[in-house]
């Protein structure tokens, strides 16, 4: 094992080589675009054995990916944003072929307006799609969960593709010290891949993707994945247990950072949780009860594990970097579900925050735990709240300002 | 922790610099982050590149807000609001300057009580901003400034990261970065490491509830003739290209179809003419005139300038 500075985007390249991968399909898009740099030129220094093939679209990149998962060999690929909604006809549809790769998605906001910093709405566009979801807050998490992430999906309980989320530039162009596993311990951990049943050839052809009319098969299939995806929960555990037992790192598919006495409790995913972290700490020296609960496994979601560690607390802030428009965050609308009717359930209090790169300074953290203290003592929760601020609102009309005057002065618009 | 910013124009090295100081850190043995910071890249746009460097694991993330070192490879950069360059120095930041000017110009111009020092380089003042290895010269500096890494370890970063570059790069670096490193000795040590605000008396963040506002002022539209061209990003430059009409011989075409920001524009008799509030010194079209008639000069003096 050596220690080395690696970006985000290095440690998923380090990952896949480190699983002995076969085949990487490819497609750049920034900030994703390292990783398969990184993998091309260990390919073409003959360095790493395997073959990547550039294709000529998310799309067919994601197709390629499944047909040749299942022929039985091991796939990576990666994407981001733009590209991996480019490609959700088929990230839809290979998941119920039910054959097992990794790929990793960069996190970078969606159009309009475009932009390349990063929050979680692209990934959570495939939420409902059968693949499995790990949720990286470093860059040693992005190399661990990759070399996770394949005992998860190829394991014979799960039998689904799995995506590894890292941000785009606060990891992916981060470089953090991580710990490069030997080659035989990955091996060792990982093994090969055993495709038993999987075996799509030409000279036998099989159809991965059947038509079926009437709703009872189609109901059938679709619950079979979702009961795969639930499965996944306790194969994750074990998988986390063995990667400890191995490589001695810890990754419960939930993290929770000085929750045990906690009465508040921030609730958020990705690497900004880090920031959380610090922030709990900040808080606990100066005598507050604070704690952070950070799922790293969002499909399958962790419902009992969450409940058990959140039923008690008197209330938790959920901070979105999502927005789905017209309802909120994402993961507020997720936790509330696993929440309701239980007698313990804690005040949820909604934050939006971190949209499109937009950074959450300590002092809002020190906020929301002010606004969480006064909705306690007043027995109501409030409003959700997007994190923006006076200074920003009144930049943002300057430019407006500046933009109506050009377009007065140039006769362009109204 | 030691928290240090870098700010240059793509091109000069800061990405490179930031990583060297990481690199440097990391082999004395602390905890570090580093990562460069741009938008899309482009030769010339202001970047900046950071480290945060201690003794313990480091969880802070993103932009740093409260810099001990600052370090600037362009004093141009100073004045462009969008650079960022000022936001967050305190009476006990060190700011390292790249400029013509000297540091008691900086202290007065900004009116900053912090420490304000010169980047040691031996380059004609004139070309400054172009210096070969500005980015080694930059980290040498913050490195000596820091007191926490040693000549060795500098020089084994330098061979870490300037490495793919080959041999001769990284025996300029080295050298540069080395000259820099030695010239601040009377300053080794000045830049300390801060700790972190605690949570009490920290300052409220004065959020607001965004109003739902007009459809035609809330779309994010760009009106081109309104903002395109009213954007000065001639500003850019650090290089110019500069056409000699007796060598050019008129294809009317390949400078001008090439050039990215559709910024050389031909005459009815074929005469190209670049618009230097627009040229963002790219050097595409040096690269590809077929009669060699364009060539490069530093953005100070250059001759032929409109801008």
């Amino acid at each position: 094992m050596t220690r080395r500075l690696l970006t985000g985007n290095a440690a998923a390249a380090w990952g896949a080589r480190l699983a002995d991968v076969d085949y990487v399909p490819a497609f750049p898009i920034t900030p994703q675009t390292e990783i398969i740099e990184t993998l091309a030129a260990w390919y073409a220094s003959g360095e790493v054995p395997g073959r990547m093939v550039t294709l000529e679209s998310e799309h067919s990149m994601i197709t390629a990916a499944a047909a040749a998962a299942a022929t039985g060999v091991r796939v990576f690929t990666a994407t981001s944003s733009q590209g991996l909604l480019y490609g959700m006809e088929m990230i839809y549809t290979v998941a119920g072929w039910r054959v097992p790769f990794v790929l990793v998605n960069v996190s970078r906001a969606l159009a309009s307006p475009i932009t390349l910093e990063p929050d979680h709405t692209d990934v959570l566009a495939a939420r409902d799609s059968g693949f499995l979801q790990i949720h990286c807050a470093t860059c040693q998490e992005v190399l661990d969960s990759v070399l996770l992430a394949y005992r998860l999906a190829e394991d014979r309980r799960v039998r689904l593709p799995a995506i590894v989320n890292l941000d785009g530039f606060y990891l992916s162009f981060t470089r953090e010290p991580v710990d490069v596993p030997d080659a035989e311990a990955a091996r060792k951990f990982l093994g090969p891949f055993d495709p038993d049943a999987i075996e799509f050839r030409a000279s036998r052809p099989i159809s991965q993707g059947v038509a079926v009319l009437g709703g009872s098969p189609y109901s059938y299939f679709r619950y079979e994945s979702h009961l795969a995806a639930l499965n996944a929960l306790p194969v994750y555990e074990e998988a986390a247990r063995a990667f400890e037992a191995t490589f001695g790192r810890h990754h419960p598919a939930v993290e929770a950072h000085r929750c045990d006495d906690a009465d508040i409790v921030f609730f958020m995913i990705g690497s900004f949780a880090t920031k959380a972290r610090d922030a709990v700490d900040r808080l606990r020296e100066r005598g507050d009860r604070v704690g952070l609960v950070r799922p790293r496994l969002l499909r399958p979601w962790p419902e009992a594990l969450l409940r058990q560690l959140l039923s008690g607390k008197r209330a938790v802030i959920v901070i979105d970097q999502n927005l789905s428009m017209g309802k909120g965050g994402v993961l507020y609308a997720e936790l509330a579900s696993s929440l309701y009717g239980s007698k313990q359930a804690p005040m949820l209090l909604s934050f939006i925050g971190g949209l499109g790169g937009r950074d959450l300074p300590p002092e809002e953290f020190y906020e929301m735990v002010a606004v969480a203290n006064a909705a306690l003592e007043k027995g109501a929760a409030p409003a959700p709240r997007l994190l923006y601020t006076r200074d920003e609102l009144r930049e943002m009309h300057k430019l407006q300002a500046v933009a109506t005057a050009e377009r007065r002065e140039t006769g362009m618009g109204k | 922790m030691f928290r240090i910013r870098f700010h240059g124009r793509g091109g000069q090295g800061m990405k490179t610099a930031s990583r060297i100081l990481g690199t440097a850190f990391f082999l004395e043995g602390f905890e570090v982050q580093d990562a460069p910071r741009y938008g899309a890249e482009r030769r010339g746009a202001p970047i900046f590149a950071y480290v945060r460097a201690a003794r313990e694991p480091i969880h802070e993330r993103g932009v740093i807000t409260r810099p001990d070192l600052v370090i600037v490879a362009d004093d141009s950069l100073v004045a462009v609001p969008a650079a960022a360059v000022l936001p967050g120095i305190g009476d006990a930041t060190v700011l390292l300057v790249n400029s013509r000017e000297t540091p008691e110009v900086w202290k007065d111009r900004l009116k900053l009580r912090c420490r304000i020092l010169a980047l040691p380089v031996s380059a004609d003042a004139e070309e400054r901003a172009q210096l070969p290895f500005l980015g080694a010269a930059c980290t040498g500096a913050a490195a000596r400034l820091t007191g926490a890494i040693g000549r060795d370890r500098l020089a084994a970063a330098i061979g870490d990261e300037v490495g793919p570059y080959g041999e001769t790069a990284v025996r300029r670096s080295l050298a540069t970065a080395l000259a820099a490193y030695d010239a601040m000795e009377e300053h080794e040590g000045l830049v300390r490491e801060s700790t972190a605000d605690a949570a009490t008396g920290y300052r409220r963040p004065e959020w607001v509830d965004i109003p739902l506002e007009a459809v035609e002022f809330a779309a994010p539209d760009i009106h081109g003739a309104a903002t395109t061209e009213q954007v000065n990003t001639g500003v850019w430059r650090t290089q110019k290209p500069v056409i000699d009409y007796t060598r050019c011989n008129r294809c009317s075409w390949v400078c001008s179809t090439l050039c990215p920001d559709s910024a050389i524009d031909v005459d009815a008799d074929h005469t190209p003419r670049i618009d230097y509030d627009h040229c963002k010194g790219c050097m595409v079209c040096v690269a590809v005139c077929p009669p060699h008639a364009i060539h490069a000069e530093p953005e100070h003096g250059a001759a032929g300038a409109s801008a």
